[in-house]
């Protein structure tokens, strides 16, 4: 019998996706929720691990965005392993670089490099791959299909996941489903206000709720806070738009170029019309909003000033937030899409609905190839997504956490420990599954020399934004330096590695 | 002692020489020469193809060229008037004289990245408390989201940081200048204007050129300012040659192509700067 108590009691505690309060949650607060959960890398299992004199060097990104995760798992690994953990923190821009220096020179200053998924073409010679016994983890059989195919490349696990991201429309629910302003709008536009599913759509409400204050809080609100600033993350905005006229399910092949070809897509008519629908966005955003970054956009519609978003899941989780003015007040739904769609085959539009995720994979982490600490990295990073840990860094948006595992998706997880309103929950989590189903996702690219490519769309798409070329100009001047730039790599390599991603985008993988 | 020990003192000196000046030119010219980028790491020799393909296939290096022209000499002039004027205030007798010397070198002291970031906050349009004032007026200028005003925006932040610099360089000459020729223009009864503009001012034109010179030289290397401010936008609008190394070297890895770039830049910059400095001896020191 007591025997028995215990197996039920142990297989609750093993299987149950919120453990209880414990020993460890009183000395790590940032466990209070749930406790330790149980697996390989847990408070539990680290605490018998011992790397007293061994130091780990990490470098990551800025705080707050993954940089404080970072450096609060460090410290706590510290305590548990009596390991000493150096936490070095570097602007989003340059984490490429300054692992890429010194992998080319030879060396490794960092046992392990924090950078974006899409790297993993570039840093897979460098990087020591995920051994075994961390792939056949319970923890990592929980992790989804897409976000496993994010992290390796040939089958071989380079990136250890500890994130995962795509963008999705976030939305001011108390207005949208406010029936006031529905009979208001209707009166004024002749329209229903609605989540919109079209990025026309979108820029019309948009457009209607720009500039008034439309919340009764005394300031003046907007209608989208999008990443325009010229950097690095600004293409993921454009793709983002242009996923819904460009990518075709009709078409297989290639979305950013035609794989047999490698001629450039992206100055055919669906990447014009998704420019040009973004130029008209400057209209909407709040003012300066054409220098916003990701941590302005974050902010604008975390702190309630804007109508709509779509970007990665931080603004959301920021709004969702206890501290947030505007806490059960927002709704996820997927990017809107759009009445039409480019077919490169026929090159001709295609009057019917499209809509297509854009999974923008997000954070990736991985373990210097030359690190003489190996076993203590991946234990950290084991111990960095352990069951505990991500719970609760996927309750703080400014930490950068998101779901990846598909016990993330348990609408459960957020309405009891995070007290999000069931409805809001229940759409979040749907969102979310959805791309995971979807049949016509885009993944990014994942070529030699990705930042050259990423780079150019930048260039191309911020002189749009600013007037200095018109849309089809802008995109032309792109499409060149892409042929310049799979001239220069060779048309060879960038066809073998974009075959992957097409693989995954056709369903093949 | 044998005539030959006399270069074993030179050694030391020769070291440095060569490990921070020459070396670094001379790997910058071999990686020029080279294909190195992200696929591609390693000095393989690729002849002058980065070269020309910078000379023929880049115009947004040359736009990005003539763009640092305009700020680093717009920023220079400003710097060298208000610095003056400045330098000059306290150079005279007044109360506080050393509160001010001391309160006009503070915006060089502080750290220009750190600075800029505090200036961008200022200047954000929709929360900043610039527009917040301005707004009183009825007006919000696009500070950094118009490809026009971005660059006075660009030379706003510069000016206000490195004017200190131009204001010490003006004050260690005015300070050291003789007091003769003042007092003569004093018992010919000249007024305060014709003493500055016939006796200050030639007085001080070689410590001016000097200054101007080195300012210009440190302009040329806006980076910092454009990278925190404007990440080189709107468009390309703020993006300067520095900048668009950075960007081609460090963020899309094309290290080869950057350091043909940063070759290149070097010597016009020297030959620039040479004919800059020969115009400004002819014209401030001809007599």
């Amino acid at each position: 019998m007591k025997t028995c108590l215990t197996a039920i009691i142990s297989s609750l505690m093993i299987f149950s996706p919120m453990a209880y309060a414990d020993k460890w949650s009183d000395q790590f607060p940032h466990i209070k929720a749930t406790g330790d959960i149980p697996g390989d890398c847990s408070y539990e299992k680290m605490s018998k691990k011992n790397y007293k004199g061994k130091t780990l060097k990490i470098n990551t990104h800025a705080i707050p965005v993954m940089g404080e995760p970072t450096a609060l798992h460090a410290e706590q690994f510290e305590k548990l392993t009596g390991a000493k953990v150096e936490v070095t923190h570097t602007p989003a821009g340059d984490l490429y670089s300054k692992a890429m220096v010194p992998f080319q020179a030879g060396q490794a200053p960092y046992d392990i490099v924090f950078g974006f998924s899409n790297f993993i073409n570039d840093w897979k010679r460098y990087l020591a791959p995920v051994p075994k016994k961390y792939m056949n983890s319970p923890e990592m059989k929980d992790v989804t299909k897409s976000h496993m195919g994010v992290s390796s490349w040939d089958g071989t696990m380079y990136q250890y996941p500890v994130d995962g991201d795509r963008h999705y429309l976030k939305y001011r629910k108390d207005v949208i489903d406010n029936p006031e302003m529905q009979k208001k709008y209707k009166a004024d536009t002749g329209k229903e206000l609605k989540v919109p599913t079209t990025w026309k759509e979108y820029g019309e409400m948009a457009k209607y709720f720009n500039g008034w204050d439309w919340d009764g809080d005394g300031e003046k609100e907007y209608g989208s806070a999008e990443v325009m600033k010229k950097d690095d993350l600004m293409f993921a905005a454009f793709f983002s738009r242009s996923v819904a006229y460009a990518k075709n399910p009709r078409t297989p092949g290639g979305f950013f170029f035609d794989l047999e070809t490698m001629k450039p897509n992206i100055n055919n008519p669906g990447f014009v019309e998704a420019l040009t629908d973004w130029v008209e966005a400057t209209k909407y955003v709040p003012p300066g909003g054409t220098n916003f970054g990701l941590g302005d956009e974050i902010g604008s519609f975390g702190g309630g000033q804007t109508l709509f978003s779509f970007s990665w899941d931080d603004a959301f989780i920021a709004a969702m937030q206890d501290d947030s003015p505007i806490k059960n007040k927002v709704g996820a739904a997927p990017l809107p899409g759009a009445n039409k769609v480019w077919n490169r085959v026929s090159n001709s539009w295609e009057n019917q609905y499209n809509q297509a995720p854009y999974i923008v994979w997000g954070w990736a982490v991985g373990v210097a190839k030359k690190s003489k600490v190996k076993d203590m990295a991946f234990d950290y990073l084991c111990f960095f997504s352990n069951g505990a840990n991500h719970q609760a860094d996927l309750a703080i948006g400014r930490f950068g956490v998101n779901p990846f595992k598909n016990s993330d998706f348990d609408p459960n997880i957020y309405i009891n420990s995070m007290g999000w309103d069931p409805e809001i929950a229940n759409s979040y989590t749907k969102t979310l599954l959805d791309m995971e189903k979807s049949n016509n996702r885009v993944f990014p690219l994942r070529v030699p020399g990705v930042f050259e490519f990423t780079s150019a769309v930048a260039t191309g798409t911020s002189k749009a934004l600013a007037g200095q070329l018109s849309p089809q100009e802008a995109l032309d001047e792109v499409a060149k330096e892409w042929e310049a730039i799979v001239s220069r790599v060779g048309k060879k390599a960038v066809q073998d590695a974009y075959a992957v991603g097409v693989k995954m985008e056709d369903n093949k993988l | 002692m044998n005539f030959k020990h006399k270069y074993f003192f030179l050694f030391p000196g020769l070291f440095v020489l060569i490990g921070i000046l020459i070396f670094p030119i001379i790997f910058v010219v071999r990686l020029s020469l080279s294909g190195w980028n992200s696929y591609n790491p390693g000095l393989d020799y690729i002849g002058l193809e980065n070269y020309i393909r910078l000379f023929t296939d880049d115009p947004r290096f040359w736009e990005s060229f003539f763009r640092l022209s305009f700020l680093s000499v717009t920023t220079v002039i400003l710097q060298y008037v208000i610095g003056f004027a400045l330098a000059h205030m306290v150079w005279k007798d007044i109360k506080f004289k050393r509160f001010f010397r001391v309160l006009f070198l503070v915006p060089m002291m502080t750290t220009p990245v750190i600075m800029t970031v505090i200036w961008r906050t200022f200047f954000h349009e929709s929360l900043g408390p610039v527009n917040d004032m301005l707004s009183i007026f009825g007006v919000a200028p696009k500070w950094l989201t118009d490809p026009v005003i971005a660059k006075f925006t660009v030379i706003i932040v510069e000016v206000w940081q490195w004017t200190p610099f131009m204001f010490l360089l003006l004050l260690a000459g005015l300070l050291s200048l003789p007091k003769e020729p003042f007092l003569a223009a004093a018992i010919d009864g000249a007024s305060p204007v014709r003493k500055f503009i016939y006796v200050t001012f030639p007085l001080m034109a070689p410590i001016s050129i000097g200054a101007i010179i080195i300012r210009l030289i440190e302009a040329s290397k806006i980076m910092d300012t454009v990278y925190v401010l404007t990440s080189g936008g709107p468009g390309t609008s703020t993006e300067t040659s520095s900048f668009y190394i950075f960007i081609k070297g460090l963020r899309e890895f094309q290290m080869g192509y950057a350091a043909s770039m940063s070759f290149t830049y070097l010597i016009i910059m020297i030959i620039s700067l040479t004919i800059i400095a020969k115009v400004l001896t002819k014209l401030l020191l001809k007599e």
